[in-house]
């Protein structure tokens, strides 16, 4: 192209601009959508993450805890106060993952408008895990604030919850695109939910020590991200961190960079034809 | 209407002195893209200079969605050397997805946002920088004519402004390349005027286009060049005159009738060897400058590009 040409051509300067892998730019721009919209929806979020803790406590921590005042040498209602902490995370990066990336994939179309512009597979669906999980992070500290309403002692350690919370929330958004990306419709969402996210936040020892359990339900919480999330805060709050936590941190760890690469892979296939 | 005879491809980039060795902004070779059994894309030969506004004219399945589809590397193309802006494709998409827009088909805007906030994401997604973000969210605001509307939000804006801002948020980093994938397909005749002067203006300051449609009213107002796509190939190009002027002839004489007249007008036509076609309550006799008289009484009108286009594809559209 001439010289003169080149003058005149509209955004000629973007060509100077090269362009990598996972740039911290496209990230932004699909998480500041993200933010957008968050700004619509957020005082729903927050009644029921503070509403739904509450339930718990009122129903788990006073109902049972007439019936049992320590569990693990814990008082009751600090013992379900530190478990919900995980529900709540599984709950708000999960539902998420799966509902908002099938509705903006698949109704709103509004995935196709990112990719067309200069955003690729992997820097949308980073962006969209990676704020549902910072979300989930701010959210997990939710039920140690109803917690501290109950009693629950402040401390030092409940400082780590919002990184334990986003290390999990990661791989559970993770998980939920996956299930996005392989669901035929919205409706398929309930196999999983009843199926596979019901009874991992029971068996992970919320509400009971796993211990109780018999031995193959135990097996199970001990590949459950959840369990370890559980353990992880319990130690963290209650100040009874150990070197088994960095055990439970690095299976939610590894759950994490897993989720995100299947999803990646197995929603990049569904969006790319 | 433009006289068709000054749209020449590269004429209203005079101003520019369109180089004559300029790289074409898009160029395609033998792409096929399979779906299955199906062929949607069946050796694809593009190239379309720039400057210029270009279009993509065939029936509903003719390949020209999936096409444009391929162009920002969310349909990865089977066979075939695909280039836009000078970059291979798929590899180097993403950079040529920085310098051009795209204005989809469906509407797949943010319903819950508002649109100045619309704007505001995708100004970020391009890459505007910092400084110039409210400059060019002011500037795409004022293309599609929403400045009064900017802290709206998106459902609640008519189907006319919503397309407006689809246009609008393609344009928003200043594109040297425009995708427009029927841009006014199910749009009312008043809004789609309103379109046409948007994208006329957007040659006009040298923006490259390529426009999918099947309105061939559309391609004959707007485009310079218009290739006609069938079944996943181009099977002609040219400007709309050459093509009025190569398939279908200078005049058309149109019978009307009740249908035993038609059929009786239409075999004669077949008998001798005149190019005919059925058009809605009439028959359509193409090159009807050459018949010397024998044609028979009806109305005679110039050739236009449907012409053209039913005697290429011998398929009836819109």
């Amino acid at each position: 192209m001439s010289a003169q040409a080149q003058e005149l051509t509209v955004g000629a300067d973007a060509s100077a601009r090269r362009i990598r892998r996972l740039e911290p730019a496209a990230l932004a721009g699909v998480m500041s959508r993200d933010v957008a919209i968050f700004g619509r929806y957020w005082r729903a979020t927050t009644f029921s993450s503070i509403v739904q803790p509450t339930i718990y406590l009122l129903a788990f921590g006073l109902g049972f805890g007439a019936l049992t005042k320590h569990v693990d040498h814990v008082r009751y209602i600090d013992y379900v106060a530190t478990g919900v902490v995980a529900t709540a995370v599984l709950f708000s990066s999960a539902f998420p993952g799966m509902f908002n990336t099938f509705v903006r994939w698949q109704f709103q179309r509004t995935y196709d408008a990112i990719l067309a512009a200069p955003v690729d597979v992997e820097e949308l669906i980073t962006a969209e895990v990676l704020w549902i999980s910072l979300r989930a992070g701010v959210y997990g500290m939710a039920p140690l604030l109803v917690g501290i309403a109950f009693g629950l002692p402040p401390s030092a350690g409940m400082l780590l919850v919002p990184f334990i919370g986003f290390v999990t929330g990661f791989g559970f958004a993770g998980f939920g695109v996956t299930i996005a990306a392989v669901a035929k419709t919205i409706d398929n969402f309930n196999y999983v939910t009843s199926a596979v996210l019901t009874p991992m936040f029971l068996v992970a020892g919320t509400f009971f020590p796993v211990a109780a359990l018999p031995a193959g339900l135990r097996a199970i919480a001990e590949v459950n991200p959840l369990y370890h999330c559980v353990q992880l805060v319990r130690d963290a709050v209650l100040g009874s961190l150990g070197p088994a936590d960095l055990g439970h941190a690095a299976v939610l760890v590894a759950f994490a960079l897993l989720m995100w690469r299947v999803a990646i892979w197995r929603l990049g296939r569904r969006l790319i034809d | 209407m433009r006289a068709l005879d000054d749209k020449g491809a590269g004429a209203h980039t005079a101003g520019v002195a369109a180089p004559s060795d300029a790289r074409p902004a898009i160029a395609l070779r033998g792409v096929v893209k399979r779906y299955g059994e199906i062929t949607a894309v069946d050796g694809l030969h593009l190239e379309v200079p720039p400057g210029v506004c270009f279009g993509l004219l065939g029936p509903n399945g003719a390949g020209k969605s999936t096409t444009m589809r391929m162009l920002t590397a969310q349909t990865l193309a089977d066979e075939g050397h695909l280039e836009v802006l000078g970059y291979a494709l798929p590899h180097e998409s993403k950079q040529s997805r920085l310098e051009m827009g795209v204005v989809p088909q469906l509407d797949n805007l943010d319903v819950e946002l508002t649109c100045r906030q619309v704007l505001g994401v995708f100004a970020r997604l391009y890459r505007v920088p910092r400084a110039e973000r409210e400059t060019a969210v002011g500037r795409a605001l004022t293309i599609a004519n929403l400045v009064g509307r900017a802290d709206t939000i998106v459902r609640e804006l008519s189907g006319g402004m919503r397309r407006r801002l689809l246009v609008a948020r393609g344009l928003i980093h200043r594109p040297r390349l425009v995708l427009l994938d029927e841009p006014t397909v199910g749009l009312d005749p008043q809004i789609r005027q309103e379109l046409w002067s948007l994208i006329d203006g957007l040659r006009t300051d040298g923006v490259t286009v390529l426009m999918s449609t099947h309105y061939i009213e559309e391609a004959e107002r707007l485009a310079d060049t218009v290739a006609v796509m069938s079944r996943g190939k181009i099977i002609a190009q040219g400007t709309p005159a050459e093509l009025i002027r190569a398939h279908a002839g200078e005049q058309v004489v149109e019978v009307y009738g009740p249908p035993e007249r038609l059929a009786q007008v239409s075999e004669l036509a077949a008998a001798n060897g005149w190019p005919s076609r059925r058009s809605g309550p009439a028959v359509a006799i193409l090159r009807a400058e050459r018949l010397n008289g024998q044609a028979p009484e009806g109305a005679r009108r110039p050739a236009n590009l449907e012409d053209a286009f039913v005697a290429l594809t011998g398929e009836d559209i819109e």
